[in-house]
């Protein structure tokens, strides 16, 4: 409605007078001034998105979320938010809330094919136990298996793995962080052999150069983005480099910006190493004290299903994560194969922008930051590319100094903190341990208080490896927490749906708000989010924060923890542990998993009168007593003394996040460094104390071919991501109007001249299509995104429009993790 | 295929004109009508809302949403043209509203000459908005209802 200033005003005086007509007291008649009723109750909290790990602060009033904005005392973001985060408040609000258990009924009794109908928690969760223990039964561990997230909060995520590693002694439990993070963590494991950045956010004021590896900040990390363009602006001596394989908003800054055909990242990174070593520039020093050389295994497959000719095909898929001891020379001699010339055939880069790019590194005084998200991580070799990287930072020495600094991102809000810190994949316990090491299972088996032999040595099925199980039938009760895995997952078509839809399976799916995922569930658990419980996520920067809970969740639904814990009531020793074990210890008979794992003298140590006064907590009020810091503290046992530690409980609810590891009251911003890290040794200068000797692995690995090129009929590289708008799948940010409105659907980033050759324009209906599946979509040549000829970009946030039924489910096959960002497609008029 | 025996069904009976989707069965609120293993027709491209019109903000520190189309807006290295209005010293030819003053403080706070270089991509918190309409309605609730509420 348009209405001039001078009407306005008019209608306002008239208004205003007769309101103080009617008004006693000496109240402004149009604003409420009293001091007492406008003073906002504010606390502190992490950003519920991205990696970055923004402290937010959080306004409520009358029980109701009613502000948010970036916490100026936060390190992180002094005082900014994204646009995401700064509609933070209204993210609990969607008035289609989960307020109670849904459960697919007919005739008053489950049925696969029934509808979604209201049930008490009570029903809920006897048709759950009910499913696991025939599946138990009929199966064994393996036949149930859980899929979570990394934004679980810490002790979600460590009761969850709990739960599932000692009470069901299964190991089919996987974070979806699986599909984000686990190249990066294979890679500080191979590299390093301990996990996480070594630096810290503090690099960026620091650095003199940064250089993006499949990272779009812009979007993706707006606000290290913010702290990146100050560096930039501020010193105009300082470069950025943006590499990737479209055009995006980082071009804005780009002092290099690069595209490069997908899959040759490989090629680049050897280049460079090729360039530091022949114009003489490696830190000798460095490398004979800090350094080894390792060959690893080649022709390693790309984890697609054991009859795909791609597999037939690979000679070293069984062994892909091997390596063999190699001299410097020999790596010399193995990079000297990336030549300017043949990396810029096969890049597509110029040999002089190949140049400029290797002598930001090898340049001694220049400090180079380095960051990458996914770009580098869904790849069918992300743990190579995550080691080649490496590899050019060591061969310089520019690692874990301000400023120069390897630097994987993350890009869940836990992803780090719950995911890979607790240690919730298939594979690993806490603090970097893993299932297949009697040594670690002994150490978590002794802090757990469990029988020796609890814990199953065989890693469990990994992410992808769950939805093909759950499509033949392997696994049949199957629980999905914190994600939205129908949407999220690669070639939804022939392997999620099915699954989830195989009459064989029962799928629960824990969520606050009604996703796709619910939709092909068979029993809907309505959550509680974010503020509504009490949390703590570590970011990207190991930094470790909490947040109480301010606010009461809607309806019935309860959090995550509440439901893990109370879920494991259902259950007694005799009826998930083998008897040998129990005969063997029979102090564990008759008992529930509750008894053995939460109420175990350790997690239900400390009291309700321990929560800070002023603040409720759901969970400890159903529990008896503070079970978030009991937890928290049996958590954090894992890690202390051994470079993981933390702070106590009590700290973080009063900082603004520790970088861990936390030593006498002390975080730590740069690790492997004297001085700066309290775990080298004194004389040591640098030490990667992960490593047996010390010393972190220089890689040589080679350009290998992506698992599905454009041809003839499949013409165009199909690259899928986020945008700045939305988070993930959207199931929050869309039913924020104002995101929603700003960036509603989904569409097809595309060249002109692509689009002119399929005689379609901007707005027109396609059908981006690949052997798996197709979507409906809309052309855009003019938005943020401009991909070269021959490659598309659709984001993934829209439910409306499903990506993942058109991308491959192909993976590293060290990590497991899926690429996103290659599959070939064509796109087609409607 | 078996599997998918409701969702077959359940499109069987839409095209016979007989709707038996209960609500209780298609329960993904932004997914729309197609079964998942359908999809359904893209909406038509939105349109920028354009009318510059201020909206109402929901608490005094949200950025104010972009009330006119930004297409094709260069902001650079070069140049940012946003605040070729919005700037300080633009926004009395221009009639547009000056950015914050807290767009000119640093990290630590202090107040600068000009806009801070951490502020200078505007659309990483301003965003333009479509005419498209939301799928779900927001609960959130305004603090002046919420006094309103508790005066009463």
């Amino acid at each position: 409605m348009n209405t001039d200033r001078r009407t306005f005003l008019k209608t306002q005086a008239v208004a205003t007078a007769a309101a103080a007509a009617g008004m006693a007291g000496a109240q402004a008649s149009n604003l409420v001034s009293d001091r007492s009723k406008t003073e906002l109750q504010w606390n502190k909290a992490p950003c519920r998105f991205c990696g970055t790990g923004c402290s937010v602060n959080v306004a409520t009033k009358n029980g109701r979320v009613v502000a948010t904005h970036g916490d100026i005392l936060s390190e992180v973001n002094r005082g900014l938010s994204c646009v995401k985060g700064y509609f933070l408040s209204k993210i609990m609000y969607g008035n289609d809330r989960l307020t109670q258990p849904l459960l697919r009924m007919k005739n008053g009794q489950f049925d696969k094919n029934g509808d979604f109908t209201p049930v008490s928690w009570q029903q809920a969760f006897d048709i759950m136990a009910q499913k696991f223990k025939e599946s138990l039964k009929a199966k064994g561990p393996s036949g149930i298996g859980m899929f979570g997230s990394g934004q679980w909060t810490v002790w979600e995520g460590y009761a969850a793995s709990k739960l599932f590693k000692a009470g069901f002694r299964s190991n089919n439990i996987e974070p979806n962080a699986r599909h984000c993070m686990a190249s990066a963590v294979a890679g500080f494991m191979r590299t390093f052999g301990i996990d996480e950045p070594m630096g810290c956010y503090d690099d960026i004021e620091n650095a003199d150069a940064f250089v993006l590896w499949g990272a779009n900040m812009a979007e993706m990390h707006p606000i290290l983005w913010t702290r990146v363009t100050d560096r930039r602006l501020s010193n105009p001596h300082v470069k950025v480099a943006v590499l990737t394989t479209y055009e995006h908003r980082c071009f804005e800054l780009a002092d290099m910006p690069i595209v490069f055909t997908p899959h040759s990242d490989l090629a680049i990174l050897n280049y460079i190493a090729h360039y530091i070593i022949s114009n003489k520039k490696v830190n000798t020093d460095f490398i004979d004290k800090h350094t080894n050389f390792r060959r690893g295994v080649v022709d390693i497959g790309y984890g697609l299903r054991p009859e795909h000719p791609l597999e037939k095909a690979a000679k070293n898929a069984a062994t892909a994560n091997d390596s063999t001891p190699m001299t410097f020379d020999e790596f010399a001699k193995f990079v000297s194969d990336y030549t300017a010339e043949k990396v810029s055939k096969l890049s597509g880069m110029s040999v002089k922008q190949l140049q400029d790019l290797a002598e930001l590194y090898a340049d001694p005084n220049i400090k180079v930051t380095s960051f990458w998200t996914m770009g580098v991580n869904q790849h069918t070799r992300g743990v190579w590319v995550n080691n080649l990287i490496y590899n050019i930072h060591l061969l310089t020495g520019k690692i874990a100094t301000p400023g120069n600094s390897p630097f994987s991102l993350t890009g869940q809000p836990s992803a780090c903190g719950t995911a890979r810190e607790v240690g919730t994949f298939c594979h690993r316990l806490p603090a970097d341990m893993v299932v297949n090491n009697p040594e670690h299972r002994k150490i978590t088996e002794t802090l757990w208080n469990i029988p020796a032999g609890t814990i199953v040595e065989k890693p469990g099925f990994h992410a992808v490896e769950h939805n093909r199980k759950l499509k033949d039938g392997v696994i049949n009760a199957y629980w999905i927490q914190v994600n939205n895995n129908l949407q999220a997952a690669p070639n939804l078509n022939e392997e999620t749906l099915p699954g989830y839809r195989n009459p064989a399976n029962f799928i629960v799916v824990s969520d606050a708000y009604p996703t796709v995922t619910c939709q092909a569930a068979d029993l809907i658990l309505p959550t509680a989010m974010w503020v509504e419980k009490e949390g703590a996520y570590g970011n990207a920067e190991r930094r470790t924060q909490f947040w109480h809970q301010l606010v009461e969740a809607p309806g019935e639904a309860k959090s995550d923890l509440w439901q893990l814990v109370e879920f494991s009531k259902r259950f007694s020793t005799e009826e998930v542990w083998p008897a040998e074990l129990l005969d063997a210890n029979p102090a564990f008979k008759g008992k529930t998993l509750y008894d053995v794992l939460f109420a175990n003298g350790v997690v239900n140590k400390f009291p309700i009168t321990d929560i800070e006064a002023g603040f409720k907590n759901h969970e400890a009020e159903a529990f008896g007593f503070y079970i978030q810091k009991g937890l928290f503290e049996e958590y954090a046992a894992f890690g202390r003394g051994h470079a993981h530690d933390l702070a106590s409980f009590d700290t973080y609810h009063q900082s603004r996040g520790l970088r861990w590891p936390v030593v006498d009251g002390k975080e730590t911003r740069w690790r492997f460094r004297e001085g700066s890290d309290p775990y080298v040794k004194p004389g040591k200068g640098f030490e990667f104390y992960g490593k047996p000797d010390g010393r972190a692995v220089i890689f040589a690995l080679p350009y290998e071919p992506p698992a599905e090129s454009p041809d003839a009929e499949f013409d165009m590289w199909l690259c899928t991501g986020r945008v700045l708008e939305h988070w993930h799948s959207g199931s929050m940010t869309q039913r924020v109007p104002e995101l929603y409105k700003s960036f509603p659907d989904a569409v097809v980033y595309m060249h002109p001249d692509d689009a002119e050759k399929r005689g379609v324009r901007r707005g027109d209906e396609v059908r981006v299509i690949s052997r798996r599946g197709e979507i409906r979509t809309r052309v855009e040549t003019r938005g943020r995104n401009k991909p070269p000829v021959g490659l598309v970009y659709v984001p993934w946030f829209d439910a409306s429009q499903l990506i993942n039924k058109v991308t491959l489910d192909a993976i590293d096959p060290i990590s497991k993790q899926t690429d996103y960002k290659k599959c070939a497609v064509k796109v087609v008029k409607v | 295929m078996k599997t998918f025996t409701t969702i077959g069904f359940t499109l069987l009976l839409i095209l016979s004109g007989l709707s038996a989707v209960t609500a209780a069965d298609n329960i993904a609120t932004l997914r729309g009508s197609a079964p998942l293993n359908q999809e359904g027709e893209a909406p038509p491209m939105p349109r920028p809302e354009s009318n510059d019109q201020k909206r109402k903000r929901n608490y005094p520190m949200q950025p104010p949403v972009i009330p006119h189309n930004v297409q094709g807006y260069q902001v650079d290295m070069k140049v940012n043209k946003c605040l070729s209005c919005h700037a300080r010293k633009r926004a009395e030819e221009s009639q547009a509203p000056m950015i914050s003053v807290t767009h000119y403080m640093d990290r630590d706070g202090n107040f600068l000459a000009d806009v801070s270089p951490r502020r200078y991509f505007c659309f990483q918190c301003h965003v333009e908005q479509t005419n498209a309409k939301p799928l779900v309605n927001n609960t959130f609730k305004d603090i002046d209802d919420i006094l309103a509420e508790e005066g009463q």
